[in-house]
């Protein structure tokens, strides 16, 4: 039980690594990611194929994964950002269904739709299983720490400001000098870092990823924590992550006690609550359960005349 | 080389048959975006409701299939005007983000319905097995030609229908201008619906005819919603005339690449597609501006 609840605690954390990255882009700016199950693959796949075909560290592989997605990330920001949102919605979505559909089918690389297993994790195979899980929370939990202290620093900084300001007025942005482009792309690179060392994470820690893993509905969960905690409120992203976690584990348990469900029902019984939930949350608290912090911004002092 | 040409012209052939198909729902797609002003992914969920609609009528009831195709479009188009008004309306005052996100999540929850009905085995449509013809070198499929001719008829339908009644003027003068058409005591609430009920309804059509050619399950429509977007934007999102030739384009595309790629990265090409578009002309062919 101990256990289950640690792992259940590391994929809170990876969860929360992903609402803290998704709300950089959606929170702040306003920009809509319908593709970040592409960026987390992105990441996995990297680290996952220089830690083991080359050899590399998983260090330098976490690195590398967070790397390639924020160029990922930044090359779909850089085509839509003159663009409507909409573009942006539709792009990230093809982004993550051809990721999926490489994946599957690049097998010399990738291995296809058997995925690649024996990803190397720290330490695995000399401790046991329960130790390997609670290493790995000692791992994640300062990850999601820092990057809770990072998006907070960005958020109140002058970046953050302009990403709001962004989300609320462009053209205000524009005329005010800053570059809305740079900054928009800025953003997504930053976002998609973040999934993209969720993504290789996930990789080390269950040591098995496949196309299969990489769903849009992975892309509803993190939308519906970050709803559950409150757009552009980084605390919220990560207790909403911990909550989206908590939702389908106790859905787990609870949709086979429903009688005369065969498991194909069970799961989509599971799926579809998860899209209602989102659709219900986002109609009636579109700004997420807990309110975006108001931010009060020090005035300098007025100079001498 | 004589094999190699006919290897092409048959491409093209094959192209133009499943652009065809693809122009279907890439209308339903462009209309609601011209009217409604949101990308609506529920068009993938639609055209699984119409592909499993006509499945019943044609192989549960023993319907043929053009009145099977007919039920498809109708069922589509019923659900697609309730969870319109339910799920998705009372999103678009907070603007087309906000409403795409929320068509997502419903193309999910249909998708799952299905799923809880059907399961996810892999059904086919009860069809009778036919030669093929051939024109010189290249084979068409009876079956083909029938889609086709369906797709044909209801885009002719369609255009009609936006041309000559008025309720058509109507959606195109919403579509032109909102404020405009309100000044002239139209009601954009009506108007949506039957957006709503003719566009779905279209993605419902076509998600059958996509079917007629393979075999259905619940995630049929997901596997082809990209080609439906990529006709879509490459034709100019908003743009119905656009929607045809972004179709035509996609599809023999699609089946061009096939030379050098391998047949599932089908939708991959229709990415590539989107991404050209944008990057060189992100109106499309045939479009309004695009930010």
């Amino acid at each position: 039980m101990e256990n289950y609840l640690i792992a259940m605690a590391v994929t809170g954390c990876l969860y929360a690594l992903m609402s803290l990255g998704v709300n950089m882009t959606w929170g702040l700016a306003g920009m809509v990611n319908l593709g970040l199950i592409g960026f987390f693959a992105v990441g996995a796949y990297i680290s996952a194929l220089l830690t083991l075909k080359l050899g590399l560290p998983i260090v330098v592989g976490i690195a590398a994964g967070a790397l390639a997605a924020a160029l990922t990330g930044s090359a779909v920001a850089l085509i839509t950002a003159r663009l409507r949102g909409d573009y942006l919605a539709i792009v990230t979505l093809g982004f993550a269904e051809t990721i999926r559909i490489a994946a599957s089918n690049e097998i010399w690389l990738t291995n296809g739709t058997d995925g690649l297993s024996g990803i190397p994790g720290p330490w695995r195979g000399t401790i046991s299983p329960e130790m390997y899980n609670l290493l790995f929370l000692a791992i994640v939990a300062p990850v999601v720490a820092i990057t809770y202290w990072l998006a907070e620093r960005l958020t109140r900084a002058p970046f953050g400001r302009v990403l709001r300001a962004i989300r609320d007025d462009e053209p205000l942005v524009a005329a005010a000098g800053k570059s809305a482009i740079a900054f928009k792309v800025k953003a997504f690179a930053l976002s998609s870092a973040a999934l993209g060392v969720a993504g290789a994470l996930y990789g080390h820690y269950t040591s098995y990823i496949a196309p299969e893993i990489f769903v849009p509905l992975l892309t509803l969960y993190i939308k519906l924590a970050l709803l559950t905690g409150g757009r552009a409120n980084n605390l919220g992203a990560v207790v909403g992550g911990f909550f989206v976690v908590f939702l389908l584990e106790s859905a787990r348990f609870v949709i086979p006690l429903v009688p005369g469900l065969s498991a194909v029902q069970g799961a989509a019984l599971r799926e579809f609550i998860i899209a209602a939930l989102l659709i219900v949350i986002l109609r009636l608290r579109p700004n997420g359960l807990f309110p975006e912090p108001r931010l009060v911004v020090p005035v300098p002092p007025q100079g001498r005349s | 080389m004589g094999g190699l040409a006919d290897h092409i012209a048959q491409l093209v052939v094959n192209g133009a048959m499943t652009g065809a198909i693809l122009a279907v729902p890439a209308i339903g797609l462009t209309l609601i975006h011209a009217v409604l002003r949101f990308p609506n992914f529920a068009i993938a969920a639609h055209a699984t409701v119409g592909a499993f609609a006509g499945y019943v009528a044609n192989v549960a009831l023993g319907l043929p299939i053009l009145p099977a195709v007919l039920l498809a479009f109708l069922v589509a188009g019923v659900v697609g005007v309730a969870t319109d008004e339910v799920v998705l309306k009372p999103f678009r005052p907070r603007g087309s983000i906000t409403t795409a996100i929320a068509s997502v999540a419903l193309t999910i929850a249909l998708e799952n319905v299905i799923r809880f009905g059907f399961g996810n085995e892999l059904r086919g449509y009860d069809l009778p097995i036919e030669r093929d013809w051939r024109l010189g070198t290249i084979r068409i499929g009876p079956q083909q030609v029938e889609n086709l001719a369906i797709a044909a008829a209801a885009v002719a339908a369609l255009f009609a229908f936006l041309a000559f009644t008025r309720t058509g003027k109507a959606m195109r003068a919403v579509a032109d201008n909102p404020m405009l058409a309100s000044i002239k005591s139209i009601d954009a609430d009506m108007v949506g619906r039957l957006v709503s009920f003719v566009g779905m309804g279209l993605a419902g059509l076509g998600g059958m005819l996509i079917g007629l050619d393979t075999t259905i399950d619940p995630l049929t429509g997901f596997r082809a919603v990209l080609s439906v977007f990529a006709a879509a934007v490459v034709g100019g999102l908003g743009s119905i005339p656009g929607a045809v030739i972004g179709a035509l384009t996609v599809g023999i595309g699609e089946e061009l690449c096939l030379l050098v790629l391998k047949p599932e990265y089908r939708s991959a090409v229709g990415f590539t597609a989107i991404l050209l578009v944008l990057t060189l002309r992100p109106r499309g062919i045939l479009g309004q501006r695009a930010y």
